[in-house]
């Protein structure tokens, strides 16, 4: 089977390329990459006007699958992964069960083979059950293909708990994740602790919060060299925290979200369920460190965090609600929308964040078009404009602070080893 | 009666924010009418007759619900309570199903209180009747504020430039931030001060001072709004004991020596006296606190009236 895709503009940050070429994909890999290739192929794809990017990597995402599908499964949950142009997902554990020993990790990986429309990854807990208490099985998950460890949900409490994790996992070649907030500073808190919440008087999260977990976890990489990455880093001093751990050398990466970049807290004055998540949207002086974080390297990714929940879970009163909504169909749309069109960032800059870098952070085979690499292929047009709509979702969670939001820019077609999973919106190949 | 130029006809009374000072006025002047009705011997006009009303109450309250029943009966509405004790509520039934079910059996007007912020305009979106906030978690008390607004204008007090002092639990009252949003609004200067553990982080972006110390906030003051202390906040280790709170925030007779001799006493209710009041002040001729109760009868009859009827009726009245 052989795709030819003819005329695309190139952006591949993985070998600095943004030039009009030509892309043959042949048995599932790129076979060949060029100004102009002449040969004959099962299908050419004209990508005229259009870019074609290695396939976006989003490496925090959860599936929900086992135990709770009613909010999403492998099936849904990587469907609209290709309809968001996103060829590559991470998962978290916080399933039920937990995924915290090698028997789940094979599990959901064959399934997500099997049925899945996307390449998934996943990511083991770093304690049992999630509990914070005793080390979860991290050689055996790592030797089943476990991507890295977190307890995403829980900040692992116990530094002690943290030490041993990062000591053990660095023989594994493994990255943690760390859900850096400490929680009881979080206390009753469920917005952002600021002017809104002072507005509207629902109990505020200080963005210490962060400050203190990340810092700590900053110390613990740097004392014993593991590597650690820092989920949804929301707060400007989490960020400043981070940048001068890496000025130093120490081992710490990080990621940002698509809201965090551009949300504010204003967008919860109205109670809506909608914009409830952890952490919470803050205000506009984060969100410019966020995307100041994210120019000068301090945040290595960009990441949907995508949280399905069932409908009826969200359609409560604000402080019931569970955190989190979905994000895998929206979040090129609205990062090209909100800084890629606002002129704040290149679309160079963009793909590395969203494919290449978090690649690299996880030392996956992905984020790349070099001859050679899986032929996952994200095809993109900057100026198609569209308007969210959640009834039109692949996602089981439609719930999303973006509903009703007008974009400029859109994945027009995924691919991913050699097929096409999504064509003008619409998946399909299975 | 001057001819209404606004209506609020259909409208959910959800905060004080979202309500115009035009509105403001409408309303006071709409209890001013009310209140001669329940001087009258026969306290009972038929303005509502035919309209029923749900008081839909999920947090324990007596002189809110109370008043708001018999604003309703005075206008002749009929008028249910319920309680989540003896509801649905205890079952699991969310608010949603709740507010649908109640609406189904053609109630005109939703009274709600609740204890999470939010709730009131969740209801709203969710009814097609007319919700009114009784109190949404630490978020609004419309008519609590409404009460107050009536209260202070009684004493021949208009708002522009006057120095007001809101005392206590800033954090968790509903009572104060409906105060700060229309006392602001109607331009007056508008202080608050209370243990920091009790101070919301950025609540001078509302336009107010914060003082560390009472004193400074009630100096000089014309009105002092004084704000119920909940024993369990001390519980939650938010301040370390009463007796310090009553020593260091407390308004006794000394401290209001400091503010204009004719000073307004305002507490929403009921009060911890020793607490945040002492037993002097809250006898006091300044206290206006039973006063409070009578004219909340009263804006709870206008916000009533105006929101079933448009006002339209209003000469039935006089």
């Amino acid at each position: 089977m052989k795709t030819l895709i003819k005329n695309g503009r190139v952006v591949d940050p993985s070998q600095n390329l943004d030039a009009v070429m030509d892309v043959l994909i042949e048995d599932g890999v790129v076979a060949a990459i060029d100004k102009k290739i002449e040969t004959a192929a099962d299908e050419v794809f004209d990508a005229s006007g259009l870019v074609v990017a290695p396939g976006l990597v989003d490496v925090h995402t959860h599936l929900r699958e086992p135990g709770l599908e009613a909010k999403e499964d492998i099936v849904t949950g990587t469907m609209a992964a290709a309809a968001g142009g996103v060829t590559t997902i991470a998962c978290m554990p916080n399933t039920k069960p937990v995924v915290d020993n090698s028997i789940i990790v094979s599990g959901i990986k064959e399934r997500a083979a099997r049925e899945g429309y996307v390449n998934v990854e996943v990511i083991g807990a770093i304690s049992k059950g999630e509990q914070g208490k005793e080390l979860a099985e991290l050689g055996d998950m790592a030797e089943k293909g476990a991507m890295a460890f977190s307890d995403d949900g829980h900040y692992v409490e116990s530094s002690r708990l943290f030490l041993l994790a990062a000591r053990y996992v660095s023989a594994f070649d493994k990255v943690l994740i760390s859900h850096s907030i400490e929680e009881e500073l979080n206390h009753e808190g469920y917005m952002h602790e600021g002017a809104v919440s002072a507005r509207i008087g629902v109990p505020g999260i200080p963005y210490i919060s962060e400050d203190i977990a990340v810092a700590r976890d900053c110390i613990i990489a740097e004392y014993t060299g593991a590597h650690v990455h820092i989920a949804h880093v929301a707060s400007k001093g989490a960020l400043d925290i981070i940048r001068r751990a890496k000025a130093r050398g120490v081992n710490v990466t990080c990621e940002v979200t698509v809201h965090h970049l551009t949300l504010t807290d204003e967008a919860c004055s109205g109670y809506s369920t909608a914009t409830r998540v952890s952490p919470p949207l803050r205000s506009m002086d984060h969100v410019e460190a966020c995307r100041q974080a994210l120019k000068d390297g301090t945040a290595d990714a960009i990441v949907t965090d995508h949280a399905p929940h069932a409908p009826e879970e969200k359609d409560v009163e604000f402080r019931y609600a569970p955190n989190g909504f979905t994000g895998l169909e929206t979040s090129l749309g609205v990062i090209l929308t909100e800084l890629y069109h606002t002129g704040l960032f290149t679309i160079n800059e963009i793909i590395d964040k969203m494919s290449t870098a978090p690649a690299n952070i996880f030392a996956l085979n992905a984020g790349s078009l070099k001859a050679g690499s899986p032929a996952d292929v994200t095809v993109i047009d900057l100026d198609k404009e569209w308007t969210v709509d959640n009834t039109k979702f692949y996602t089981r969670g439609n719930v999303t602070p973006f509903n009703g939001k007008h974009c400029k820019g859109k994945a027009v077609a995924t691919m991913v080893a050699g097929k096409f999973v999504m064509r003008d919106g619409v998946v399909c190949g299975k | 009666m001057a001819k209404a130029t606004v209506s609020l006809g259909g409208r959910d009374i959800l905060d004080l924010d979202s309500l115009s000072v035009e509105e403001y006025e409408l309303i006071l002047k709409t209890a001013a009418e009310m209140k001669r009705i329940m001087k009258r011997d026969i306290k009972k006009v038929p303005s509502l007759r035919g309209k029923s009303i749900i008081n839909l109450f999920y947090e324990p309250s007596t002189r809110t619900r109370t008043s708001f029943e018999l604003a309703g009966k005075y206008l002749g509405a009929d008028v249910v309570n319920i309680t989540t004790s003896s509801s649905s509520v205890v079952k699991g039934e969310c608010l949603r199903d709740t507010i649908l079910t109640v609406q189904s059996m053609a109630c005109d007007a939703i009274v709600m209180r609740h204890p999470i912020e939010g709730a009131a305009a969740y209801a709203a979106d969710v009814s097609k009747a007319v919700i009114i906030n009784a109190g949404d978690g630490a978020h609004a008390h419309p008519s609590q504020g409404l009460l107050d607004m009536f209260t202070i204008r009684e004493q021949g007090k208009d708002f522009k430039g006057l120095k007001m002092a809101i005392v206590g639990d800033i954090l968790y009252s509903r009572v104060a931030r409906t105060n700060i949003a229309a006392w602001t609004k109607l331009g007056a200067d508008v202080h608050v001060a209370g243990p920091m553990t009790l101070m919301p982080h950025d609540i001078e972006a509302l336009g107010v001072t914060v003082h560390k110390r009472v004193e400074d906030a009630i100096e000089g003051a014309d009105v002092i709004d004084i704000l119920r202390i909940q024993l369990e906040r001390q519980q939650k280790g938010l301040f370390p004991s009463a007796r310090e709170y009553a020593r260091i925030f407390g308004i006794n007779e000394k401290r209001l020596a400091l503010a204009k001799p004719d000073v307004t006493i305002l507490h929403p209710g009921p009060m911890n006296r020793g607490l945040e009041i002492s037993w002097d002040v809250g006898y006091c001729d300044n206290a206006k606190i039973r006063d409070e109760v009578q004219n909340g009868v009263a804006v709870r009859m206008a916000l009533l009236f105006l929101t079933l009827t448009g006002g339209k009726q209003i000469e039935n009245i006089n």
